[in-house]
């Protein structure tokens, strides 16, 4: 190898690494900057960097695993409604069509062509999670799009460097946040901003004039690890089934998995019909969480891209809820597409046993509460707030399952002390939920008992939005199913899992998330292991002894 | 403080594998590196100290002060050998530390292991009480239930204890209360009130903070203790002051009370000289470059001050992942720190990249070059096979280096997967680490709401004047700055740091419902609680307080800071404080957002002695050619070819002395590289300066 060649090699790395950096501080310029809190505090946002034929580039890893395909179609979309060649310096291109952004109307995806040199030479995108879009708000209660909120389609949000005012007043009119709403798109816009001029100064430092060669590097190298991890996995084809509560009848979904030399396809055929209620899955964003779940396993350490993404590929027929069409419901669409992880190794399980986790919580307990405040006399909703809780993820091969943590979301929980200095609520409890792991070899995380009331005595409504009340996480090869979720009031109450609902004044809510699923026969757990969690008061002595066998040898 | 002075004064900074000493006296510095020895460590400080002190010529009774940094805390809690520790928690909170922040720190890694906490789940206890979150009782304490605790507590033979009650930061009076009963029941136990060490919102964190001070508390008080004894058997009779995180010092009695404190001291030092330097070549605003063995820290300093956090991560099980590591709110230096150390690790992954670290081969067996049985090759063996490092003065001579071994290791790991011989693999690694930094550097700027470019690079450490220049042309950086002493540039620092003791307070006010009194009554009780820290080590210097406010939109998760007038307020202040909130807020964020009402969570007050940065100190105005003391073959990234450059010895460089790279500056404990690109000059105050040619 030449000289030359093996310097441009190294150097071809390094823009590689640059261009990853440069989406990272895209998305910390975009958490600085948001409004919106679950942006800043949960890290609900995604960027990345494209080139000409709206290939991805590079992606950051963010708290959310839903934009990693879905941003990465949209840019296609923007393409084909502003061709290449009438983009101008200075302009943004904005939506938050679900069917072609990622999945409900509040995400805004904004894009921005790059110019270096008066060339364009890369397309800048972002999208983060917006508090208020309007409509009914964010829920699944609504029964077609529109009732969801403020519909953007394709459209310019500047040109050559003027801003749509008439868009901003539309957008302003539509939402109960206006001035967060339009700060977070002043965000996004910064965000691309940030991502363009750090790849200008890469470009001036190598002294390129386009992408096109370090696009095919990293496509190409990105392709080529995946197809190398995938030709290691037995091929062939795995199903697998699921029922989870769905909002007022159960949904089955349903997976097969094939894995061949040239890729990895699940199909989502045998699954349920679409819902009346915005639990509907668009398929761009069933596609990223289904991805999410097979890179988990097969390509946990290969950065998102193109390349990388193009192995995977995903179906399901359209009209099944994960492939609801326009213009059904969607703003909820996490609360299903966030199982797809849990098909994905469900099937993969049967091929390669070792490498995948039995079923966890799959859902974010995100407690959300309005009511009146002894603050805000007069006011109907004095307060709203979203509390954001977990339970357990399910038994691996050799470990146990994570106690209380969000899987597949990566979303922080609230804490208790700053829930209560916001709301005039007050906790009487928040700890690990005993016996709720699912029994096994290797166990599942433990889930969380919490129990809330109104610290000024007036009533509270809960928003529930809660899966794996009637369909437990399952357990595997013989180990224990994880304990289902359970909604209620101490006084004994048991209430629905999804729809809005009173707690009365004086009245303890009682939530408890689930555990993971266990994985294996329990009684092959090390004893040592089992007499711990006893002693931790985890599992009681009965279950040690009923499903453990703990102490059996002794009698 | 270094002002008036008189006697000579010691600084010891204990690290993994190096104690540092520096002496000085009458204007002078003597330093010594000596191996640190865990079991005992004031063994290895009494060793370098009295071989220091016998270089200078003085006796360790000469000596009026010693300050003090040490890793033994973070140490303690890394191989988790710190005290039998328990918890005594509210009842319902039993799990906080394990509920955590309820995330994953690697999105994609489904076996990621979740730090193991320091009290297992069977030590910590609880009681009926609570407080709400303006500190009213809605639950009285238990007293029974108390008694009941404290019989378990002796029971389990605990050694320390935390207590750390919901909302305890509002209302102290029930965590108080459980510790009057400790000490009564369980005497020579000691106890952390989270109310004490950490009196801030937010349970999981204050949970842990306290925690960690309980579990070191013992093991530190007995080190200190046994380090006063060995200092007095060696005649002295100064001061000991120990360095904290937050880059201010503290005295002995204080350091045992909040031994948590003293985390990260080391780095903390290296700040504080930085922005030493950077006063005293008028540079406003600096990046801190600090690389050693295993790690590289990053910090910025605007306008001469290091900027202030208030919360760290020890020990995360990914090592430096982002929230993998045990949370402590306490006072630190903010700056970012990454596996990138001469030891670091290099080798090719699975799409045929190089990566480095963040693993480090340590100084056992250490870089394939020092020829202790290490074969992967290292950051340390890519300078060397470059030519960087001249193995004949590696460490002043006395470690040899075998560069035979340093190419192999290369070629094997990195040259073999990628088709590329040793010298091209040696650059690959040297521009891969390189390339880290530059990332981290500019991700923690960016989040810090600055830009890189712009800053002068301050570098020390052993490992940092190798890379300083080629980080700085990353960066978009012109200068770079290598201060004298540089290889035990921590220890330096700890001589120029003031005594200074930070309280942050938790007391939420709405700026609509301002009330001037209860926040003048808080912040006089933390101004005195501060000055009485300060006070009994200050030795009647000035002092000086400054005061804050935390504080944001209604609804938002992160505070800014906003300064507060040193005096008590009134209730006109409150304009004065939207008007500063606004200010600030528009500085970090370009936008304020007019209608939203604004709230103060938390209140901070630090008492200072006055350290006054050195002025401006003017160059030499005119450029001695330097003279060369040898030459040197270094492998060249532009040409990829070695060409012989010229090597200077740095002793040799007076002020004034100027010289264009190519070229290597050798000293005992580092070298410093000028690429082809840079001149150098020695600055008056005996720095390297390195200049990028326009």
């Amino acid at each position: 190898m030449s000289r030359s060649n093996t310097l441009s090699q190294i150097h071809t790395q390094i823009m590689w690494n640059r261009l990853i950096a440069v989406v990272e501080e895209q998305a910390q310029t975009l958490i600085r900057t948001a409004f919106s809190p679950i942006v800043r505090e949960c890290g609900d946002l995604s960027a990345g960097v494209f080139d000409l034929k709206g290939r991805m580039l590079a992606q950051a890893v963010t708290g959310t695993p839903g934009h990693v395909n879905s941003m990465a179609e949209s840019v296609k979309h923007f393409i084909r409604h502003f061709p290449l060649a009438k983009m101008a310096e200075g302009d943004i291109y904005i939506t938050n069509d679900p069917w072609m952004g990622t999945g409900h109307l509040n995400d805004f995806v904004l894009t921005t062509p790059c110019f270096h040199k008066g060339r364009l030479v890369a397309l800048l995108s972002c999208t983060s999670h917006l508090m208020d879009i309007g409509g009914i708000g964010f829920g699944p209660d609504g029964s077609d799009v529109f009732m969801e909120g403020l519909y953007i389609p394709m459209l310019k949000l500047a040109e050559g460097g003027r801003m749509n005012e008439t868009l901003l007043a539309m957008i302003r009119a539509n939402t109960r946040l206006p001035i967060d709403t339009e700060g977070d798109v002043y965000s996004l816009a910064a965000c691309n901003d940030v991502g363009c001029r750090r790849l200008c100064e890469m470009m001036d430092e190598f002294g390129l004039t386009g992408l096109d060669d370090l696009a095919e590097h990293i496509i190409h190298h990105s392709r080529e690890a995946v197809l190398a991890e995938i030709a290691r996995l037995p091929k062939g084809a795995w199903s697998f089934r699921m029922t989870v509560d769905g909002f007022d009848q159960p949904i089955d979904l349903a997976a097969t998995v094939t894995v061949s030399e040239k890729g990895i396809h699940v199909d989502y055929t045998g699954t349920s019909p679409a819902s009346a209620k915005g639990i509907n899955v668009p398929i761009a964003y069933t596609t990223a969480y289904t991805c999410f779940g097979l890179g988990c396993i097969v390509a946990a350490r290969i950065p998102n891209n193109a390349g990388s993404l193009e192995p995977l590929t995903v179906s399901a027929p359209p009209g099944t809820i994960l492939n609801a069409p326009y213009p059904l419901p969607v703003s909820s669409r996490h609360i299903t597409g966030q199982m797809l992880p849990d098909m994905v190794f469900g099937c993969l399980r049967q091929a390669i046993p070792d490498r995948v986790p039995a079923e966890g919580t799959s859902c974010l307990y995100n407690m959300t509460f309005r009511g009146p405040s002894a603050d805000k006399p007069g006011s109907k909703y004095g307060f709203a707030v979203t509390i954001t809780s977990n339970g357990g993820t399910g038994a691996r091969p050799a470990k146990d399952g994570l106690s209380a943590t969000a899987y597949p979301s990566g979303v922080k929980g609230t804490p208790v002390e700053i829930a209560e200095s916001v709301t005039p609520l007050i906790f009487w409890k928040k700890e690990l939920r005993p016996d709720s792991a699912g029994a096994g070899h290797t166990r599942g995380g433990f889930g969380q008992r919490i129990e809330i009331e109104s610290a000024d005595g007036l009533p509270v409504e809960l928003l529930a939005a809660f899966d794996r009340i009637d369909h437990p996480p399952r357990g595997r090869d013989g180990g224990g199913d994880g304990a289902p979720g359970y909604v209620g009031l101490a006084s004994g109450l048991r209430m629905q899992g999804k729809g809005s609902q009173p707690v009365p004044p004086g009245e303890r809510l009682v939530i408890m998330t689930p555990g993971g699923g266990g994985m294996g026969d329990p009684r092959r757990r090390a004893p040592a292991a089992v007499a711990e969690d006893v002693r931790d008061g985890l599992v009681a002595e009965e279950t040690a002894h009923r499903l453990y066998g703990l102490g059996a040898a002794a009698e | 403080m270094q002002a008036g002075q008189a006697g000579p004064r010691l600084a010891v900074d204990i690290g993994g594998t190096f104690t540092d000493v520096v002496l000085e006296a009458d204007g002078r510095r003597w330093t010594r590196k000596v191996l640190t020895t865990p079991a005992a460590p004031e063994r290895g400080v009494m060793d370098g100290v009295a071989a220091t002190v016998a270089d200078a010529g003085f006796a360790l009774a000469d000596v009026d002060m010693l300050i003090h940094g040490t890793t033994l805390a973070t140490n303690a809690i890394i191989e988790r050998k710190g005290a039998l520790t328990a918890l005594v928690a509210t009842e319902g909170f039993r799990d906080t530390i394990d509920i955590a922040y309820e995330s994953r720190y690697d999105q994609y890694d489904v076996f990621i292991d979740k730090p193991a906490a320091l009290v297992p789940r069977w030590r910590r206890l609880t009681v009926p009480e609570r407080v709400d979150v303006k500190g009213a009782v809605r639950l009285p304490l238990d007293m029974a239930a108390v008694d009941a605790v404290a019989d378990r507590l002796a029971g389990m033979g605990v050694e320390s204890v935390a207590v750390a009650l919901m909302h305890s930061y509002a209302n102290t009076d029930h965590e108080r209360r459980i510790r009057d009963v400790l000490a009564r029941r369980l005497p020579g136990v000691g106890v952390t009130l989270s109310c004490e060490v950490c009196p801030e919102i937010r349970e999981y964190e204050r949970t842990s903070t306290a925690i960690a001070n309980a579990y070191v508390q013992p093991l530190m008080a007995g080190y200190l203790a046994r380090l006063e004894a060995a200092l007095a058997a060696g005649g002295f009779a100064g001061a000991v002051y120990l360095m904290t995180s937050g880059g201010g010092l503290t005295t002995i009695a204080t350091a045992r009370r909040f031994p948590i404190r003293l985390v990260e001291s080391g780095p903390a030092g290296g700040a504080i000289l930085a922005s030493h330097i950077a006063a005293a070549a008028g540079e406003e605003k600096v990046l801190s470059y600090d690389m050693g063995g295993t790690t590289a820290k990053i910090c910025l300093i605007e306008k001469y001050r290091p900027s202030a956090a208030r919360s760290f991560e020890v020990d995360r099980a990914a090592r430096f992942l982002k929230g993998s590591g045990l949370p402590l709110r306490i006072p630190v230096i903010e700056m970012v720190e990454i596996g990138a150390g001469g030891g670091s690790i290099a080798r090719v992954d699975s799409l045929k990249r190089i990566t480095v670290g963040p693993d480090s081969a340590g100084s056992e067996p250490g870089p394939a070059c020092y020829g202790r049985g290490g074969t992967l090759p290292t950051v340390t063996d890519a300078d060397v096979v470059l030519g960087k490092i001249d193995p004949a003065r590696f460490a002043g001579g006395k470690i040899a280096l075998y560069p035979d071994r340093a190419a192999a290791a290369l070629e094997a790991t990195v040259g073999g997967p990628l088709g590329l011989g040793a010298e091209m693999a040696a650059l690959g690694v040297a521009e891969i680490v390189d390339e880290n930094m530059a990332n981290a550097a500019r991700v923690h700027a960016v989040e810090r709401g600055e830009a890189a470019d712009g800053h002068t690079i301050v570098a020390f450490g052993g490992a940092a004047p190798l890379h300083a220049a080629r980080l700085a042309e990353k960066l978009g950086i012109d200068r770079v700055i290598v201060p004298v002493n540089a290889g035990v540039g921590s220890a330096v620092g700890f001589l120029l740091a003031p005594i200074a003791y930070e309280v942050v307070h938790s007391r939420y006010m709405r700026l609509d419902g301002f009330d001037a009194d209860a926040a003048n009554a808080l912040l006089r009780e933390m101004s005195r609680e501060a000055r009485d820290v300060v006070a009994a080590g200050a030795r009647g210097r000035t002092l000086t307080e400054r005061r804050y406010a935390f504080m944001r939109y209604v609804g938002q998760g992160h505070e800014i800071v906003v300064p507060l007038p040193d005096r008590a307020l009134t209730a006109a202040d409150r304009d004065a404080l939207q008007a500063a909130y606004d200010a600030e807020y528009r500085t970090l964020f370009a936008r304020i957002v007019p209608t939203a009402a604004v709230e103060v969570l938390s209140w901070g007050v630090v008492v200072s002695t006055e350290a006054p940065l050195p002025a401006p100190v003017a160059d030499p105005g005119a450029r001695l050619p330097a003279a060369p003391a040898g030459r040197v073959a270094v492998f060249d990234a532009e040409t990829g070819e070695r060409a012989e450059i010229p090597l200077y010895v740095r002793g040799d460089l007076p002020p004034g002395s100027a010289l264009a790279g190519p070229a290597v500056i050798a000293e005992d404990e580092t070298s410093t590289y000028v690429p082809a690109r840079f001149d150098a000059r020695i600055a008056a105050t005996g720095s390297i300066v390195l200049e990028r040619r326009a």
